[in-house]
């Protein structure tokens, strides 16, 4: 997969928003850059002619995020051509969508089987680096483009190819799913702590943890908040 | 492409946050740091200038409100007067009762500390406001109960700017405590955003203790006052030498105990010809926002409203999060603050923002523009020469088109 090769030791340290030391911008120069000057975002003018294969949106202004993402794919090689995105969010989430958007399209495209590998790891590393607070906002660009291609493969026909919402695994080794989540939510838990307990697991890779923590709060929020 | 300036300006729209120390201030507080350095604990000349210098201090304090300076106490600052005050009067009085009122939109300086004492077994009920964030001071009274030790309420929010009924709910305890021959409850309020806009006679507004600090008046950061009433007793909240009655024990922090008497003296002098040019200010500031961008609205009570603080602009702008508006603001060298949960710890919007009834997407686009001496029509017009277009932009990238006829979600 094409993928800038930024090595995990080189990542800048995230800079907390609410460090009081001092230091420069909140943010990499990297998420100022995106966020300032954003990449490939859905213009008034072009709501109209930008011919899209397929949509996606996830999040909501209720939560603090929402995101949609509008692809164009070509039916041939599965590559996604181009690629327009609106985030109503903060500055991460924003950057995060204008990173996500360059990491689509670049050298011709990846292929759908290989954009739905990106990570939200790998969307910090393209920002160099995120505030821990904010490694969330570079959660839900993924979940924008999971459905923007399963609404590609439904308009294509392809409808086993559609990845579920719910059958999502989340970590491999134990085979969490976020259904398992969304369910553990539903029964009270409220921490990664409590779920591992219920689960009855242990040793889960810190990969995983971020994104349990994230899809905890997203449930939480979806269903209590 | 949106249009820079050609030079950068630095305009200051957060005086709700802090201030700057005024320069005057900054010259009274001078002598004491490298001249006048002496314990004031010291017997010879060089501790009895100092002592002085802190009786003269509490003395101009007691002066602007309206007490004695023996009912002065000098902290660290607004969150320590507010801890001692509550932990203070709950520690001491808690075999009378273990009941405490309090609002929904108090700062954390109030909330956390009552909610530290839940965990010591006390009772907290927390009263609601209305849509303009004012607290119901019938609801107030008939929530007290005879083990009802403390109530504390602020002189004016820091969020949306709505001055609290002080001196009726003052009144309505002194009937009750009167009526029912006790001197509880004991009345607290926060007056950390209100002085320098309001009188704050303690008298008139019949409070048992009162918290101001230094840094919101142009005074010093680092130092704040406790007002609290002869004959009131409280538990200390460290202790050690003898300073400030025992109450509030260690060497005294002379220079800004100067500055503070000193900031403090002169935003009361100047009260009401302030008033009138930021009342005129807010309203202008206002009134271009309104005018100029599309799908806007006010928190709070309407600008000019007597029990709205002068200084305070707080406004929502649907379908845009607050920290990217306040982060491109920042671009342009303008600085304000905002509601959005981005920038909280807990990912949640401000709560007075929800206390007041505002759905989730609207408080994360509120932001707070608290004008101050600073301030000009100048920098309004500065700012409003970009806000549009940075709104415009932002809207622009956002997908979220929130309507703005009444939202199911909006309460009132």
């Amino acid at each position: 997969m094409v993928k800038k090769s930024i090595k995990k030791d080189n990542l800048k340290d995230p800079v907390d928003i609410r460090d009081t030391s001092g230091g420069g911008w909140l943010y990499s120069d990297e998420v100022r850059d995106h966020f300032f000057n954003p990449r490939n975002f859905m213009r008034y003018e072009e709501e109209e002619t930008f011919k899209f294969d397929a949509m996606g949106r996830a999040g909501s202004p209720a939560c603090g995020d929402e995101m949609v993402i509008w692809i164009k794919v070509d039916k041939k090689t599965e590559k996604i051509t181009d690629v327009r995105w609106r985030t109503f969010g903060c500055g991460s989430a924003i950057a995060s969508t204008s990173a996500l958007s360059e990491m689509l399209i670049r050298d011709g495209g990846l292929e759908i089987d290989d954009a739905l590998k990106i990570r939200p790891q790998d969307i910090l590393e393209e920002l160099g680096g995120l505030p821990d607070r904010k490694v969330h906002c570079s959660v839900l660009g993924d979940k924008a483009l999971q459905a923007a291609v399963n609404d590609y493969f439904r308009n294509t026909g392809q409808h086993s190819r559609v990845v579920v919402e719910g059958s999502k695994i989340v970590d491999k080794e134990f085979n969490i799913t976020d259904k398992d989540i969304e369910e553990a939510v539903l029964e009270g838990i409220k921490t990664v702590e409590d779920l591992i307990k219920k689960l009855k697991v242990k040793n889960i890779n810190k990969e995983s943890i971020l994104e349990i923590e994230e899809l905890i709060k997203f449930y939480s929020e979806k269903y209590f908040g | 492409m949106l249009k820079f300036p050609k030079k950068k300006k630095e305009i200051y729209f957060d005086h709700a946050a802090t201030t700057y120390t005024d320069e005057k201030v900054v010259k009274k507080m001078q002598t004491y740091f490298t001249k006048e350095y002496g314990n004031p604990s010291s017997l010879y000349n060089k501790g009895r200038i100092t002592k002085k210098a802190i009786s003269d201090s509490k003395k101009t304090i007691a002066n602007l409100l309206h007490t004695e300076p023996t009912n002065i106490i000098f902290t660290s600052g607004g969150t320590e007067s507010d801890n001692l005050a509550i932990f203070g009067i709950a520690h001491a009085h808690q075999l009378k009762g273990k009941h405490i009122i309090t609002s929904v939109i108090e700062h954390h300086a109030v909330s956390e500390p009552l909610e530290r004492l839940k965990k010591e077994g006390f009772d907290i009920t927390l009263l609601k406001v209305d849509k303009n964030g004012l607290v119901d001071v019938k609801e107030l009274v008939s929530k007290i109960r005879p083990d009802t030790i403390l109530i504390s309420i602020m002189h004016a929010n820091n969020e949306i700017g709505t001055i609290e009924p002080i001196e009726e709910i003052g009144r309505e305890l002194l009937k009750l405590r009167k009526k029912n021959k006790t001197e509880f409850p004991y009345f607290h309020t926060d007056a950390c955003q209100s002085a320098g806009y309001l009188d704050l006679d303690v008298e008139k507004m019949h409070v048992d203790l009162l918290t101001l600090n230094g840094s919101k008046i142009y005074g010093p950061k680092g130092v704040g006052i406790l007002y609290i009433r002869r004959g009131v007793k409280i538990e200390p909240l460290m202790f050690g030498g003898d300073q400030e009655k025992k109450i509030r024990p260690g060497t005294e922090n002379i220079p800004a105990i100067v500055g503070l008497a000193h900031a403090f003296e002169l935003v009361q002098k100047n009260l009401e010809k302030e008033a009138i040019r930021l009342t005129r200010l807010s309203k202008y500031m206002w009134k271009e926002i309104e005018k100029q961008i599309p799908k806007v609205l006010l928190n709070g009570l309407s600008i000019g409203d007597k029990n709205r603080l002068v200084n305070n602009v707080n406004v929502i702008f649907p379908d845009i999060e607050g920290e990217a508006l306040i982060l491109y603001l920042d671009e342009y060298g303008i600085m304000c603050s905002t509601g959005s949960a981005c920038t909280s710890s807990s990912l949640e919007p401000s709560h007075v923002l929800l206390a007041i009834g505002l759905p989730y997407e609207y408080a994360h686009g509120s932001i707070r523009f608290s004008l101050g001496h600073c301030n000009s029509k100048a920098d309004i017009d500065y700012m409003m020469k970009y806000l549009p277009e940075i709104v415009e932009k932002l809207r622009e990238m956002s997908p979220t088109n929130l309507g703005m006829t009444k939202h199911p979600k909006y309460k009132k």
